[in-house]
């Protein structure tokens, strides 16, 4: 199974010792293989540890044991190929849009990086854009920026910390089905966390169900359904209430 | 309209405070502790004397020479205490150790070091480090702080497109830290300049911490006054200047405040 798969955790597990010295476990042996071009959304209780998943699939974090092999070589470092996304924006307030899309690119200057810009401005729906900074901008525009500026560099693999989590809720629908699009298009690996169970089935090939801290994988859920995905259609519905009752919810959001 | 009713209430504390001044010095003479109109007769008389002119640039230039080498060293070291556990380890007790002693009780040993200097003013020497230690530790304080300060996701983001070493403190914590950094320079020069009056007042022969001197050694209390309205005036022209180079450094990266 890994030797086809794009990204492979491996009994993954982290905890640090509290101020007491008891060992906090935050990561329980985590085991999950991911698929060259899938998209697998990760759902769990907030404060359960799918955020700090994410960090040490990309590098940031060194797991306590166990590992994630990415075309089979085991992560140590943060790596251009893979790139991470963060929920609360990270593009650099002091670049214009067009010089964060570059900020990736080895020389940002040269014609053909000016050309991988404006390709990826056009993408986003940002062309015209291109000398504002991202006070200027609302926060679904920055979030496409950083979007743009991850995927300019060509990585294979986006790790998505609920990238959408901060906008208003009709700028949240329209980045889904733009996300999905680009998806489609490019054709990346995409590893994506949220609370929100209703964007994972909009999403995912798979949905990952984690539970509580310390989190294990509780379940994962196929998402056989065609895109883009029709709210009302009774598979999703379906799907939907599947994952609510797998962590503990009725379809009301109420505790079982 | 606002600014008008601003710039009124400004006015109003001034002229409040200058009526005071002028009934608690009512009838004193020029040898006594003068009122404002003696004193703006001293600006006066100082100013035609052209003696002034050459204490003001004397004193600017004591500041800015002074002030550019705390930026030199304090910027780039306070950027190191902040990014180097080793550096700060080994750094910063001597910086706390030395903060806390006045850059005026340097001045004996100032004084016996720059000496015997022969290739510089023994005295402007003197002056010049002494505002060098006056702004140094403000500089390095708001550097080691602005570079602590700056969010762990931009560091990530450099991380993950393999940006490090010259080109991550250039692209990405350089311009980070700028707008604490700048705002510690301004806060340093403002102290600086504070400094530089206290330093001219006990080894110079120049400057208006002489001036200073000077007129109280001829009981000429107006003249001691008119020069502390021009300490007051420059320094309220280096604050501007440093406020509007901050404020175009920042716009110009999009990060000024509002």
């Amino acid at each position: 199974m890994s030797e086809t798969s794009k990204i492979s955790i491996r009994d993954l597990s982290l905890s640090f010792n509290a101020k007491d010295g008891s060992p906090i476990s935050i990561l329980n042996s985590i085991n999950l293989d991911v698929a060259e071009g899938e998209f697998i959304c990760i759902v769990g209780p907030s404060g359960c540890g799918k955020s700090t998943l994410l960090n040490i699939a990309c590098g940031f974090l060194k797991p306590t044991r166990g590992q994630v092999l990415i075309d089979g070589i085991a992560v140590t470092n943060p790596d251009r190929r893979r790139v991470f996304i963060f929920q609360d924006n990270s593009v650099f307030p002091w670049l214009t849009v067009q010089q964060n899309i570059g900020f990736g690119l080895p020389d940002p200057t040269s014609k053909e990086s000016m050309a991988t810009i404006q390709r990826h401005l056009e993408m986003i729906g940002l062309s015209g854009f291109e000398h504002a900074y991202p006070r200027d901008l609302s926060g679904g525009m920055n979030q496409r920026v950083e979007i743009a500026r991850a995927l300019a560099s060509n990585p294979d693999v986006l790790f998505m910390d609920e990238p959408l989590g901060a906008l208003d809720f009709l700028t949240r629908l329209k980045m889904r089905a733009d996300l999905v699009d680009i998806w489609r298009r490019e054709g990346k690996t995409i590893l994506f966390v949220t609370h929100d169970v209703e964007e994972s089935v909009q999403l995912a090939d798979r949905v990952v169900v984690m539970s509580q801290r310390p989190a294990e994988i509780q379940a994962i859920v196929k998402v056989d359904l065609p895109r883009p995905r029709n709210l009302d259609d009774p598979g999703y519905l379906h799907i939907r209430d599947e994952i609510f009752h797998l962590m503990g919810l009725d379809h009301l959001g109420r505790a079982r | 309209m606002k600014r008008i009713r601003k710039l009124l209430r400004g006015l109003a504390g001034l002229g409040f405070f200058v009526l005071c001044w002028q009934l608690a010095t009512w009838g004193n003479s020029r040898t006594d502790v003068p009122g404002p109109w003696l004193a703006i007769q001293g600006v006066s008389e100082l100013a035609g004397q052209g003696l002034l002119w050459r204490y003001v640039v004397a004193s600017l230039f004591r500041v800015m020479w002074g002030f550019a080498l705390a930026v030199l060293v304090g910027v780039p070291l306070g950027l190191a205490i902040g990014r180097s556990r080793w550096v700060r380890e080994l750094v910063n007790p001597l910086v706390q150790a030395l903060r806390p002693i006045s850059p005026i009780a340097w001045l004996p040993i100032a004084v016996l070091v720059f000496g015997g200097v022969r290739w510089w003013e023994p005295s402007d020497l003197a002056a010049i480090f002494l505002i060098f230690l006056a702004s140094i530790f403000p500089i390095i304080t708001a550097a080691t702080s602005a570079v602590e300060g700056i969010d762990e996701k931009y560091l990530r983001v450099a991380a993950n497109f393999e940006i490090g070493g010259f080109a991550m403190l250039f692209q990405v914590i350089l311009p980070a830290a700028l707008p604490q950094i700048l705002t510690g320079l301004r806060l340093a020069l403002g102290i600086a300049w504070v400094v530089l009056v206290a330093a001219e007042m006990l080894g110079v022969q120049s400057g208006l911490g002489f001036q200073i001197n000077d007129s109280r050694n001829n009981l000429r209390y107006d003249l001691v006054v008119a020069a502390m309205l021009v300490i007051s005036l420059i320094g309220i022209c280096l604050d501007a200047a440093m406020a509007r180079i901050e404020n175009s450094a920042l716009s110009r990266r999009g990060t000024a405040k509002r």
